[in-house]
């Protein structure tokens, strides 16, 4: 009987959250439907890559990576900088950040949903993934980074569904979640999102083959660059939904996430320069990846108008969100993220990518620009990764705001 | 490359599939293999009757599901050889000898290069594009001959994209290729172990157990890999038809390859085909542990040296000055 009972508990669970996910006045209604056709753009220019192969791309022998690799590098991040709320909010009971940790939860699912598309959509013979999959494939762990990237990814994803899915459902049925069942899997995904971060900057990292990513400084920058461009993120996302929504944030939430997201923009930058100074100093030939992209190399200067403007975003941001001028104002705090966030996006993404495979190891140089296939891929992923956070995220607010209404009666 | 202009690769609609066309009759097939293979059973059984003969299906499919190469035990060797064998017939109507040759004992197979008697001919490029079967429409090649000025000895200074008369005065000339490393940086990248080195010290791919990553390019610091961006192309009449399981057979799209040492030649005593054509005799090929080989007397009496040394990858590919 008591099965029976739990059967339709999870039932109506399930469909409460989904008709509160899709319901919606006629704005979210738009909002829907436009991300809708941006997935399905992605889906039309993914036929059309698998028909014609990778060469639909414009990626190359020598840039054998791209804008798909790029976006998953920059994406591990953002879901990865979720533990920048979740370690205060669980560990240290802070509870002002205590009160949007689920959008920190549910913003991570949406950066690991896109970064596992974008891995499989880079893929040459998609239709031969099974050969990865343990026991009925074969996984070349622990020597692959890859392999290692593949576990921790899927890990993460799997920690960050459970633990709000557990708290929504028990506080859906007006309930106290039992903190032994899931303190030990918050304990876990905290080790976990650096996990993620550092283990996608060794893939990186580890390969003497490519002197612009053979740096020990990359996993520590990966982590600094994530806690800011993730955080920013996040207050973007909070001023939305302040906006657009009956859930209110207080302002206090507001000045948190800005304080952790600027000391890591700052260590950042910090190793920016320190970068940048080992490259330029007494320049080797290992330098030569680091002058195309800042400068050009061989009359190829594809990146150095994006690499400067990333810069000058990066410092903007920064300097924006430390002295705070608009005392915490949206009006001044989102476009400051915004700069930031952009900055990062592009300087992890493409600055980092590109620049590790050109000049190619019998010194060739290209150009690189992602063609039609690849932009529109990429749009539909994005616009996944959007719906996948909003859908989640208005059943979970709903839940929340009802269950604080009752605690507070 | 846009991908609307390429006309090969555009697949043809519903009503193009009913006309009795052959060839868009086949582009359809590959495309829907594809999709298939996607889709899994469902779709086979539905369009069964526009897909093509049963016999190919089957095939098709027990190809799909085949084992790693390294998995699979002899018979299932021949069976998977067999396949492919008939596979080429019914597809293409080219009738090719495939063999799975396993590695000789007490071979270690080795390379020089003299840089000395170099003179930038090409005909080793030519003889490897033609034995392996590399890819006509996307122009691939193994090898690439940098030309250089005196005064500097690494690839990375020359220009591998000359068009003259050569040899050109005061230049020298310089080959490269995949080197076969002892502690290949690829085979450790691969997620699915689809590339790993035999006991004769080739570094292979089993192409159909690749899934397309690419880290393995990433990870090569020889730019000794090449990636099937789109279908491979060779015209039949071209094709070499003596081929190997790990060497010369036809490629897929999305599949990784590159440079075997020519295992369908090499395996059965015969010389890489590179080897064999170069007219100035700048090529050695042999036996690493054979001391009256070739290259062991190379080795012995020439002054060698191998590239980027600093990364420890212990290529067996070696260049020397006479």
């Amino acid at each position: 009987m008591k099965k029976i009972e739990t059967m339709k508990e999870f039932v109506s669970f399930f469909k409460d959250t989904t008709v509160w996910s899709l319901s919606g006045g006629l704005v979210y209604q738009i909002y829907l439907c436009i991300l809708a056709a941006l997935m399905v753009l992605g889906v039309y220019a993914y036929f059309v890559q698998i028909n014609v192969g990778l060469a639909a791309t414009n990626m190359s022998d020598i840039v054998s990576w791209g804008f798909y690799i790029a976006n998953f590098t920059f994406l591990v991040g953002v879901a990865a900088a979720a533990v920048m709320i979740i370690l205060p909010s669980y560990i240290f009971k802070d509870k002002d950040l205590h009160k949007v940790v689920i959008i920190g939860e549910v913003v991570a699912i949406g950066a690991l949903v896109m970064c596992l598309m974008f891995v499989f959509v880079d893929l040459g013979a998609p239709w031969n993934a099974w050969h990865m999959m343990p026991i009925i494939g074969l996984f070349n762990w622990p020597t692959s980074l890859l392999t290692w990237d593949v576990l921790v990814l899927n890990g993460y994803l799997v920690l960050n569904l459970l633990v709000p899915a557990y708290i929504l459902y028990c506080h859906y049925y007006h309930r106290k979640p039992n903190e032994k069942l899931y303190l030990p899997l918050v304990f876990i995904s905290i080790f976990w999102a650096f996990g993620i971060h550092l283990v996608t900057a060794f893939l990186y990292q580890g390969l003497p083959a490519r002197p612009f990513w053979n740096n020990p400084l990359m996993g520590p920058r990966f982590l600094a660059s994530a806690f800011a461009a993730g955080p920013a993120l996040i207050i973007v996302v909070l001023v939305i939904i302040q906006t657009t929504t009956s859930f209110r944030v207080e302002e206090q939430v507001f000045n948190k996430i800005r304080r952790i997201s600027v000391v890591a923009a700052i260590i950042n930058l910090i190793m920016l320069f320190s970068e940048v100074f080992k490259e330029f100093y007494l320049p080797t030939h290992h330098s030569q990846p680091a002058i195309y992209l800042y400068f050009g190399l061989k009359g190829h200067t594809a990146l150095v108008p994006w690499i400067w403007t990333a810069i000058v975003m990066n410092v903007i941001g920064t300097l924006t969100m430390a002295f705070n001028p608009g005392k915490n104002n949206p009006k001044v705090l989102v476009p400051a993220c915004m700069l930031l966030f952009l900055g990062i996006w592009i300087e992890k993404g493409i600055g980092l990518i590109v620049p590790g495979l050109v000049p190619s190891p019998l010194g060739e140089v290209v150009d690189y620009a992602p063609s039609w296939v690849e932009v529109s891929i990429t749009l539909g992923i994005l616009a996944l990764g959007i719906f996948v956070v909003s859908v989640l995220l208005k059943p979970a607010l709903m839940i929340e705001q009802r269950y604080e209404a009752e605690q507070g009666q | 490359m846009d991908p609307r202009k390429n006309k090969i690769c555009q697949k043809p609609d519903k009503q193009n599939c009913q006309h009795n066309r052959q060839r868009d009759r086949r582009e359809f097939l590959k495309g829907a293999a594809r999709v298939a293979a996607f889709g899994g059973a469902a779709m086979l059984t539905g369009c069964s009757g526009t897909l093509g003969s049963k016999e190919e299906l089957s095939l098709r499919w027990k190809e799909y599901f085949k084992k790693h190469y390294r998995l699979m035990t002899p018979e299932e060797k021949d069976e998977t050889v067999q396949r492919l064998e008939r596979l080429a017939k019914i597809r293409n109507g080219v009738n090719i000898q495939m063999s799975s040759a396993a590695p000789i004992d007490g071979v270690l197979f080795g390379y020089a290069f003299n840089v000395t008697r170099c003179e930038g001919y090409m005909e080793c490029v030519a003889a490897c594009v033609k034995e392996n079967n590399l890819d006509r429409k996307s122009d691939m090649q193994y090898i690439r001959i940098f030309e250089m000025e005196h005064g500097q000895m690494s690839p990375e200074v020359g220009n591998a994209k000359f068009f003259h008369k050569v040899p050109v005065e005061d230049h020298f000339y310089m080959g490269v290729q995949c080197y076969h490393c002892q502690n290949a940086p690829c085979v450790k990248a691969c997620p699915t172990k689809a590339t790993w080195q035999e006991p004769d010290g080739i570094v292979v791919v089993d192409y159909d157990w690749c899934i397309g990553c690419r880290y393995c390019i990433a990870a090569c610091p020889y730019y000794g890999r090449r990636f099937n961006w789109n279908d491979p192309v060779v015209p039949k009449q071209d094709m070499t038809k003596k081929q190997h399981y790990l060497g010369n057979r036809m490629r897929g799209r999305g599949q990784m390859e590159k440079c075997t040492f020519c295992v369908q030649r090499s395996r059965s005593g015969r010389l890489p085909a590179c080897v064999e054509a170069c007219p100035t005799g700048a090529r050695v090929f042999g036996n690493l542990l054979d001391p009256d080989s070739e290259i062991r007397f190379v080795l012995k009496h020439k002054k060698v040296f191998r590239w980027k040394e600093d990364l420890g990858t212990d290529p067996k590919f070696w260049y020397f000055v006479d």
